[in-house]
């Protein structure tokens, strides 16, 4: 296990070395403050929650977390360093557990560095501060499940900009699936099982119904299942793109 | 002698192209064998399957009688492996990933400090220890990469053109190193600079077109040059390796 915390170590901090971390997370911020108080109508709505953040925050995931898993593989590629890694004594598995891990563990930075809002709520009014706890609790499991998705279209190429757009669109059809409007058009594209398939693996309605105060065993184990999945995906592409 | 390194009737193909058809190696304890071949024939490309990195499309690689491509995980703990080009993370410090590296191997705390410090002292790391690596001129680099591949002392060692691109001095650094390495290890080499061949190696295989044309000390081989001339590694090596390639040409 010494071999999997050195990488997340090492991972973590590699998004520290540059920037462009700060950079996501000040946007990420500042984006979630724009929601929370303008487009969501905070203070005309003359309720002191963070409803507003809740319904925004799966869409700002949609961009914050391919743009977290895109350097994950990628960059490895791009350098070479994946020979390093790759012949070190360690599993494929256990790399993958470890990058995913550390995006996650900076996703949860990102979803903690806005406090500020959870402050000014707590300020103005008397949220439930239990609602509130499990409305972050669920961003940031759906932001893990969006991450692994990412991380296994991260190792596909060696291209960060193409593994973002790639994560992106991904993520996109797991976190909307279930909505009319993507309904419609994959109903078009993709045989009826298929898009009622996606449809019950969407993760909107779990995030919806956690942000919203319950919390059910379904939705844990949508979380870690689909997590699960596009590990053991990232898994069989690197496995893949070694013998390729 | 057991050897530490075996490499059993390695092929591997990319699309129709034959990259390497069919190498055999045994690399003893104590040995330094050096891989040479024109550009192509496929030296890395045989590195890289017998470092764990690439799955051969048929044929076994054994690290201290441990299958590669069966327990990659056990066999990998006795590789020390400098790929083409020593790829490094730019954004560290040499400390940094060299600590990184020894964690992965399971090294911590005392272990590991004795580990990084005598990598420093053979690789002489010591005045760019804080440094970030993007920043470090070429010679540093290799090194920081040799220090990589040797600080656990592996079993066998793996390295893909240590020397290129480095000045006199570094160079020699570096074949002292790998001499010194040779105690304990079993070390194979590529490299195109054929004047470092007969102090560095002990044993020289010969490849093209992805296979063995010739192997032997570097006495042996350089006797093999063209009929009437004086005996010489180059001109030997010109002569083996562009009769391989005349030679597949032919039987194409
Ligand atoms: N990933 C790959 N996809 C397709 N072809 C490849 C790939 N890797 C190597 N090759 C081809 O395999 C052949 C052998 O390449 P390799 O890198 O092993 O040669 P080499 O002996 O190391 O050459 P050099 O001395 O130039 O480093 C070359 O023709 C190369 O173009
Ligand atoms: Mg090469």
């Amino acid at each position: 296990m010494s071999a999997l915390a050195a990488i997340v170590r090492r991972e973590l901090a590699a998004y520290f070395a540059t920037p462009i971390a700060y950079v996501f997370i000040a946007v990420f911020v500042a984006l979630a403050g724009v929601f929370t108080f303008q487009v969501g109508n905070f203070f005309n709505r003359g309720m002191a929650d963070l409803m507003p953040l809740f319904l925004y925050l799966p869409w700002l995931l949609l961009v914050l977390a391919p743009a977290v898993a895109m350097r994950l593989w990628a960059e490895e590629r791009a350098r070479g360093t994946i020979e390093l890694l790759l012949t070190l004594p360690l599993a494929t598995w256990q790399a993958v557990v470890a990058k995913w891990l550390a995006g996650w563990l900076f996703l949860g930075i990102g979803l903690m560095a806005t406090w500020g809002l959870w402050i000014t709520v707590n300020w103005l009014g008397e949220p439930d501060n239990g609602v509130i706890a499990l409305g972050y609790l669920a961003a940031w499991m759906t932001g893990g499940v969006l991450l692994a998705a990412g991380a296994a279209a991260s190792a596909l190429t060696r291209n960060q900009v193409i593994a973002f757009v790639l994560a992106a669109a991904i993520c996109f059809v797991l976190m909307s699936a279930a909505t009319p409007l993507v309904q419609e058009a994959l109903g078009a594209l993709l045989p009826a099982w298929l898009a009622e398939a996606l449809a019950a693996a969407s993760a909107l309605s779990h995030f919806s119904s956690v942000a919203q105060g319950v919390i059910s065993a379904a939705d844990v184990l949508y979380w870690v299942s689909m997590t699960a999945f596009w590990l053991f995906v990232n898994v069989l592409v690197v496995e893949w793109k070694k013998a390729a | 002698m057991e050897a530490l390194l075996r490499l059993e009737n390695l092929h591997r193909r990319f699309g129709a192209m034959r990259a390497v058809n069919g190498i055999s190696l045994d690399v003893p304890r104590g040995q330094v064998l050096g891989f040479l071949g024109p550009n192509g024939a496929g030296k890395s490309t045989t590195m890289k399957m017998a470092a764990g990195f690439l799955p051969p499309d048929e044929g076994r690689v054994l690290l201290a009688g441990i299958d590669m491509w069966r327990s990659p995980v056990a066999a990998k703990r006795h590789l020390g492996y400098l790929p083409e080009g020593a790829p490094l993370h730019d954004e560290m410090t040499v400390r940094g990933f060299l600590a990184f590296c020894g964690r992965v191997r399971g090294l911590s705390g005392a272990a590991l400090r004795q580990a990084l410090e005598r990598a420093a002292q053979r690789t002489q790391l010591a005045p760019v220890w804080g440094q970030r690596i993007g920043t470090l001129s070429k010679g540093y680099r290799r090194r920081m990469g040799l220090a990589q591949a040797i600080m656990h002392e592996p079993d066998v060692l793996i390295l893909d053109e240590p020397t290129d691109g480095l000045d006199p001095n570094q160079k020699q650094v570096v074949r002292e190193l790998i001499r010194d390495m040779a105690k304990k290890s079993a070390i194979i080499v590529s490299t195109h600079i054929l004047e470092e061949v007969p102090a560095v190696c002990d044993r020289v295989v010969i490849i093209a077109r992805g296979r063995i044309v010739a192997q032997g000390t570097a006495e042996e081989i350089a006797a093999q040059a063209p009929q009437g001339g004086e005996p010489s590694l180059e001109l030997a090596f010109r002569h083996l390796t562009g009769a391989a390639a005349n030679g597949g040409r032919a039987a194409a």
